[in-house]
């Protein structure tokens, strides 16, 4: 066997092609006679469609067609989208229609869609198409959306209420009526999207002779994507081919099935010729899923040491217009607040409320960025009550390793008990505090006041529920020419899944890494698939890869010995060739062995030989895996600007045994990237009539070179007993305590003046404007 | 819509074609040239994915209609790498992690290759300051920090 290729730091094989231009996202593929799709979209937050008018739209040379609801096929006409994600808390499912037919419930929901023979024309003739609306009153805001007398979001939903969900355990009431200290607080965390540097894509073409319908998608789950087409449009499976192919980020809302993934099909059926649609960044912004409002009044009881005792409150969501995603994101904040903390008991009453804004579904981290800020926050709170140092504080109520596997006492998004196995949470604050030299802070900090500059710390513990059911799968076969596909379910939008799969298959089968082929996000290459979303990948599809790798070994070693006339336990494998460990050390190379793996026609098999060198693994996890961290940060505030410089920027992260520490260093520091821009960025601004007001990235501020230090990374890999790799999941644990701890650090460095912040992000206008309110600036004269 | 006809070299390549007079210069590259390489992210100048050099200068290939390149050279991320080898600019993208989803990428090489060119020995911060008008979502940055500061190693040796 060669180089052990499993935890090395292995270059990604993905990364030549994309160096190079060459990469093949959905906008590339170039396809004979296409026409171009533009959607007309709602420039109202709710109204009523009263008529639509495409004939001036039509007249425009080089224009093809314009649908509207009532062109689309049965039943998708008539039908809603499917709904993905089914609770028994929720009381109304409200999925959006392909087509809006007679009502709009957010702006940039699609009414219609043209298509002419390119972009530029179909945009030109969107402009044209004539849509009388009645205009609706909106609600914006989801606090006011549940008052009494609000306006309707939909016009048949009585209450804008969709769910009402209570989690708790243990008797939280005794609790905080015996506790000696009862600590509230008021946050809110606000909504910003993905944005993924490539935008939505859809391309389909149908292929008359075989009656296949292929459709190419920037999707993070295409097998999800195809259930739904064929659901949409009545057709079989297996007529349906879906491909995701270099996807350019994803980070959750690439995850749900979007109505332009049903129409530009549907369209180019109709038409007989291939239909492409690349959105543009205003569409993006007006119309790709976004995340995280979410509010929140809270309190925890801790006793005479700081020990808690109890957290109770309430959470209320807005799930925009509709929510294709169902309800997961406020459930998973409010089993992901108890977090690293031994909490007796705790109760949270989810109310989730229905706005005429984008809808909502998960953006990397997915309600626990949310959830970790409030318990964090709650801890920094008893800290400064009690006047102990934050670390210690949360060291007292830290769960210790020999708790382990602790039970939380609640059920897990996954629908199985919420029970971490394994991690050592103690370990990883104190590996981060060593790091950061978060002892001696208060003396840099000091030093820094003396200079009138305003230095704070701040940190945050998290446990993210990652490695979400209930499969993936993935095929591993030699090639009659040597090579060794494997083919999963799994999708790539930069998570280096391509590297890290070929690194378990390489080993286990004994190849060189680039003899293995890979097929992946493409629904002809496996039956069954999931896709991404939840870190889940590395845990699912890595361990279908072990588990398909060690059965094409044993295939390949049993041909190899029969063939070769020697016991199997005397065959090596290894760069792609079996050896015989005896005499003159005879060999075959894995393209002769596929060859005889598929016999010659019309003979019959010897005993014992089967027919090719294939095997296709489901490994499902038994429940969801829970990684944990420690991230702490310091930060310099300019007071007169508002201004904050991350001066350093520290985690401690478990994510299980690590596949490619470069792969995993990466998911971190792009993971923490945009838990900057959720804590100082990224404001999705909408007018009191649900106008969005940013939609340019010169509008919604990203984080830049400059915003993102060059995190120091300290990996702790404690191995997840629920696979056989160990693996816990790595792509979204950078983004989820990110606020928390950063907001801490901007109170710590504004200690002098007193202010405190009880949401994220804090832009630089909100800091001057809490100074200003605070005396700030008459303090400093 | 008026047409026009233009000349320009693209990646030491002539090229004659009749364009729109509003097709942008990153379309015109897609579309009409098939290099497919430079990517729009924004369509609206902020997120330099489709910079491309003209007569040796970064510019947003959105924002330039094609006509503008009429009799210029331009260098787009597929004339980079020769005969298929990375250059050391993209190798080192490679070997420090620059990129995941490899959607800003190009851009991101286009920036640097001038950047790189006019500053031979750059400091971490000149390179943070050079890539402000470059996004990206998945790397966080680091990984594309470390690679311009290695490449920039590898040009001194190569002298």
């Amino acid at each position: 066997m060669g180089v052990r290729q499993f935890g090395a730091r292995v270059k990604r094989l993905e990364d030549p092609a994309l160096l190079m231009g060459a990469g093949r996202f959905v906008d590339d593929v170039k396809l004979a006679d296409a026409l171009f799709a533009c959607f007309v979209r709602s420039p109202h937050a709710h109204a009523r469609i009263c008529a639509i008018d495409a004939a001036p739209a039509l007249a425009l040379p080089g224009v093809h067609a314009v649908f509207t609801a009532d062109d689309l096929p049965e039943p998708m006409r008539s039908e809603r989208i499917p709904n993905l994600m089914t609770n028994p808390a929720i009381k109304v499912m409200r999925t959006q229609h392909a087509l809006a037919r007679q009502e709009v419930c957010y702006v940039g929901e699609a009414v219609a869609v043209v298509v002419a023979a390119n972009r530029h024309v179909a945009e030109d003739a969107a402009a044209l198409v004539a849509v009388d609306y009645d205009v609706l009153p909106a609600v914006a805001d989801c606090r006011d959306a549940i008052k009494s007398g609000a306006p309707r979001a939909h016009s048949d939903i009585e209450d804008n209420i969709a769910a009402v969900v209570r989690m708790e355990y243990g008797d939280v009431d005794a609790a905080f009526a015996a506790a000696p200290h009862v600590f509230a607080e008021t946050f809110w965390l606000h909504r910003g999207g993905g944005m993924a540097m490539e935008t939505r894509a859809v391309a389909a073409r149908h292929d008359a002779p075989g009656d296949l319908l292929t459709v190419w998608s920037s999707t993070q789950t295409p097998h999800l994507g195809r259930r739904m087409l064929a659901d949409l449009t009545g057709r079989h499976l297996e007529q349906i081919r879906m491909i995701a192919p270099d996807v350019g980020g994803g980070f959750g809302p690439k995850a749900p099935f979007y109505a332009e993934e049903a129409v530009i099909p549907a369209v180019a059926l109709r038409l007989g010729r291939p239909v492409k649609w690349f959105e543009d960044r205003r569409e993006h912004f007006l119309s790709a899923t976004q995340e995280r409002d979410q509010h929140f009044d809270v309190a925890i009881a801790v006793d005479h040491d700081g020990k808690i005792l109890g957290v109770r409150g309430t959470l209320l969501h807005d799930t925009g217009a509709f929510m294709p995603w169902g309800i997961i994101m406020p459930y998973i904040a409010a089993v992901t607040i108890p977090g690293p903390y031994v909490v007796p008991a705790y109760r949270l009453a989810c109310t989730v409320a229905i706005t005429n804004k984008v809808p909502t579904t998960p953006v990397r981290g997915a309600g626990r960025p949310q959830a970790v800020f409030v318990m964090e926050r709650l801890m920094d709170r008893v800290a400064r009550e009690f006047g102990l140092d934050r670390a210690e504080v949360r060291r007292r109520n830290l769960i210790q390793p020999e708790q382990m596997p602790y039970a939380v006492g609640l059920i897990f998004r996954d629908g199985m008990p919420l029970v971490y196995h394994g991690g050592d949470y103690p370990r990883s604050q104190a590996a981060a505090i060593e790091r950061a030299r978060y002892d001696n802070f208060c003396q840099r900090q000091a030093r820094a006041r003396e200079l009138g500059r305003y230095l704070g710390i701040g940190l945050a513990n998290y446990v993210e529920g990652t490695g979400l059911g209930p499969f993936e799968g993935v095929t591993v076969r030699v090639l009659p020419n040597g090579k060794v596909l494997v083919a999963t379910g799994a999708t790539n939008q930069g998570q280096g899944q391509r590297t890290a799969l070929s690194q378990i298959v390489a080993d286990r089968i004994g190849c060189r890494l680039d003899d293995v082929v890979m097929t992946m996000g493409d629904t002809a290459a496996i039956s069954q698939g999931v896709g991404a979303f939840a870190s889940r990948q590395a845990v699912h599809a890595g361990s279908s890869a072990l588990l398909a790798g060690n059965a094409v070994r044993e295939k390949i070693v049993a041909l190899a010995a029969l063939t070769l006339g020697v016991p199997e336990s005397e065959i090596d494998l290894a760069d792609g060739e079996a050896i015989a460990r005896g005499g003159n050390r005879p060999r075959l190379s894995f393209g002769e062995l596929a060859r005889l793996a598929q016999g010659t026609a019309g003979v019959s098999f010897a005993a014992g030989q089967a027919p090719g060198l294939e095997h296709t693994a489901y490994f499902t996890a038994p429940q969801a895996s829970y990684c944990n961290g420690t991230h702490i940060v310091e930060v310099e505030v300019d007071v007169f600007t508002g201004g904050v410089t991350l001066v350093n920027y520290t985690v401690a992260h478990d994510s299980g045994t690590i596949i490619n520490p470069l792969i995993v260093d990466g998911q971190v520091q792009g993971g923490v990237a945009h838990g900057i821009g959720n804590a100082l960025f990224e404001w999705m601004k909408y007018d009191e009539n649900a106008q969005p007001l940013t939609t340019t990235f010169a509008d919604y501020l990203l984080p830049v070179a400059t915003d993102v230090p060059t995190c120091q990374l300290t990996h702790i890999e404690t191995p997840n007993p629920l696979n056989p790799l160990g693996v816990k999941g790595a792509g979204e644990g950078g983004t989820i305590p990110a606020p928390a701890a950063i907001v801490s650090a901007i109170e710590d460095a504004l200690k002098p003046f007193g202010v405190r912040f009880a949401e994220a992000p804090l832009t630089p206008e909100r800091i001057v404007a809490t100074l200003r309110a605070a005396g700030a600036y008459e303090q400093l004269g | 819509m008026s047409h026009h006809a233009i000349a320009l070299n693209v990646n030491g390549k002539s090229y004659e074609r009749t364009v729109e007079a509003r097709i942008t210069l990153a379309d015109f590259l897609r579309d009409a040239l098939g290099l497919t390489g430079t990517h729009l992210g924004c369509e609206h100048g902020v997120c330099g994915a489709c910079t491309v050099l003209v007569d040796g200068h970064t510019a947003r290939a959105c924002l330039m209609f094609a006509v503008q390149a009429n009799g210029r050279e331009v260098t787009t991320v597929e004339g980079l790498a020769a005969d298929g080898m990375l250059n050391p600019l993209q190798q080192a993208f490679q070997d420090n992690h620059g990129l995941q989803c490899g959607f800003c990428t190009p851009g991101m090489l286009m920036t640097l290759t001038e950047f790189l060119r006019d500053h031979r020995d750059p400091s971490e911060a000149d390179v943070r300051a050079a890539l402000t008008g470059n996004l990206c979502r998945c790397t966080g940055y680091a990984g594309i920090v470390a690679a311009a500061l290695d490449a920039a190693r590898r040009l001194r040796q190569e002298g």
